[in-house]
């Protein structure tokens, strides 16, 4: 039997872990590494172990730390851990409590890189529509680089060149070593807050991928998606692409380019603004002289020059139409005229003084004038005038002889006989008497005229 | 965003567009006399602002009390 005393297995693992949990060495240390048997627990702590060629190594994470583990641990993947270690009592075995894993090596940082961008794209930090445009002559413009060196020197330089009054504030910070991202996160900010300039540029000259390995940390990209002010990220040269330029407004391939993208030549923009103004001054010119031309025009149109054409066309139309007019009458009234000389010769031919041509007379009484028609109206010895067809004869009635009632001798004795011997009218029975009256009293109307007035 | 270079982008945008308007000449008389004269204010503004910034080359530092403005130091060519 041992004379020692004895211990429990308990109480030798409690033994061993308060040994090791004293050691300087083992309470921080940074182990090299390639990742096997991952498992990343529902509970969010990581249980994997690290080998090299002759060992292995169990290790956890617990989920306080893995959390922010920014790219996904794998097997096979060579890191690096910060941690301690420590006995796991119940198992008897000790193991690395890992606090922080790094991929190691360029190959690794590469990964974290796609990681971080791949969980920055689908959070949306690399949209195309959310970017702003930059503004055409910013009246100020923060510069977020390093105060000592190339960089902001050539940036100054480009844009005094440029512009020559330019306003640019330069916001100093580290740009690579640990602080650098929280340092340029911050600057931008606080650009931001103060608001005294248009646009950032985030800027840094070229070097490995660690030495811009700040530019890909996430802090620095939201940062940067944070900003009110449009930021143009110019890192490195034009082969080095950060996670910054990604999620910047605008990507500039080197320092000195972000400054000729973000300031125009002065000479450019007075170019344009003279150019402006001579086509505005062409234009104004051109409307004016186009104005006065149709003015002119106007002047010298025809109603103006001879106010009095419209009247005299007007007149020549009115003596066109006169003249129909004149026409249209004469051969209306020469129209006319056939037609009265037609009835003058109808009314002619039925003239009493045709009849009186043909040996007939007009006998009237002397005394007052009136138609001698009948015997029973004179006595004898009484005046009568006859008139025949070249002239009078003054009679005086020496017998009356009545003709005897009933004899019909009306045919013959109606125009013919009735005035036949003027010295006769008694012969005319009465009716014959009345009508050869109404043609006597035409002519008795008529003889007062000149003779043959109606030839 | 300071004011005055949003609006030297927009009046030299404004007097862009006045100009191809003039130029098109449809405008009524009266209506290109005044186009005219607010490209002309539009002119002489844009002029303004590209005369009245004044170089200033400074560096931001973090103070005790907020952010001092500093000229910056001459840097070597």
């Amino acid at each position: 039997m041992p004379t020692k005393s004895v211990l429990t297995v308990s109480e030798l693992n409690k033994y061993i872990k308060d040994l090791i949990s004293r050691d300087i060495i083992l309470s921080g240390i940074w182990v090299k590494g390639e990742i096997s048997n991952f498992k990343s627990h529902y509970s969010g702590h990581f249980y994997f172990t690290i080998k090299d060629e002759k060992s292995v190594l169990k290790c956890v994470m617990f989920r306080s730390h893995a959390a922010s583990v920014i790219f996904e641990p794998e097997d096979g993947m060579k890191v690096l851990i910060r941690g301690y270690i420590s006995v796991f009592e119940r198992d008897g075995q000790y193991q690395l409590y890992a606090e922080e894993i790094q991929p190691d090596g360029v190959g690794a940082l590469y990964v974290a890189f796609e990681k971080l961008k791949q969980k920055l794209a689908s959070e949306g930090l690399f949209d195309e529509a959310r970017k702003r445009k930059l503004p055409y002559l910013p009246a100020s413009i923060g510069v977020v680089t390093s105060s000592t060196g190339a960089v902001v020197r050539d940036i100054i330089n480009i844009l005094s060149r440029r512009f020559y009054n330019v306003n640019i504030k330069v916001y100093p910070v580290q740009v690579q070593g640990e602080a650098a991202a929280g340092q340029i996160a911050a600057a931008v900010r606080r650009l931001n807050e103060l608001g005294n300039v248009d646009v950032i540029i985030v800027a840094r000259g070229g070097g490995s991928l660690e030495e811009l390995w700040t530019f890909n940390e996430e802090v620095v990209a939201r940062s940067i998606y944070e900003s009110r002010l449009p930021v143009i990220s110019a890192v490195g040269h034009e082969t080095d692409f950060t996670i910054s330029d990604f999620v910047a407004d605008v990507r500039a391939s080197t320092p000195s380019a972000a400054a000729e993208l973000v300031m125009p030549e002065r000479s450019v923009v007075e170019n344009r603004l003279d150019s402006l103004k001579m086509r505005l001054r062409n234009a104004i010119l051109k409307k004016t002289a186009m104005e006065r031309l149709m003015l002119k025009r106007l002047g010298e149109s025809v109603a103006f020059r001879q106010p009095y054409n419209k009247i005299y066309q007007e007149r020549m139309l009115l003596d066109v139409q006169k003249r129909y007019m004149q026409k249209a009458l004469s051969v209306l009234s020469s129209q006319y005229r056939n037609k009265l000389s037609l009835l003058a010769a109808r009314l002619d031919s039925l003239s009493p003084l045709n009849s009186l041509a043909r040996g007939y007379g007009i006998i009237r009484s002397e005394k007052d004038d009136t138609l001698v028609k009948s015997v029973r109206s004179i006595s004898v010895g009484e005046s009568l005038k006859v008139y025949v067809t070249d002239g009078t004869l003054s009679c005086r009635v020496e017998e009356i002889s009545e003709k005897p009632h009933g004899k019909g001798t009306r045919g013959t004795g109606d125009t013919g006989e009735a005035g036949k011997g003027a010295g006769d009218p008694a012969e005319d029975d009465k009716r014959a008497g009345v009508r050869g009256a109404g043609v006597q009293i035409e002519i008795q109307d008529m003889m007062g005229k000149p003779e043959g007035g109606l030839k | 965003m300071s004011e005055k270079s949003v609006s030297f982008e927009q009046s030299i945008a404004e007097l862009e567009e006045i100009v191809k308007k003039l130029e098109k000449g449809e405008l009524t008389l009266d209506d290109s006399i005044n186009c005219f004269q607010r490209g002309v204010e539009l002119t002489k503004f844009c002029n303004k602002k590209l005369d009245e910034a004044e170089r200033s080359i400074t560096m931001l530092i973090e103070g005790e009390n907020g952010i001092v403005e500093k000229e910056m130091p001459a840097l070597g060519q």
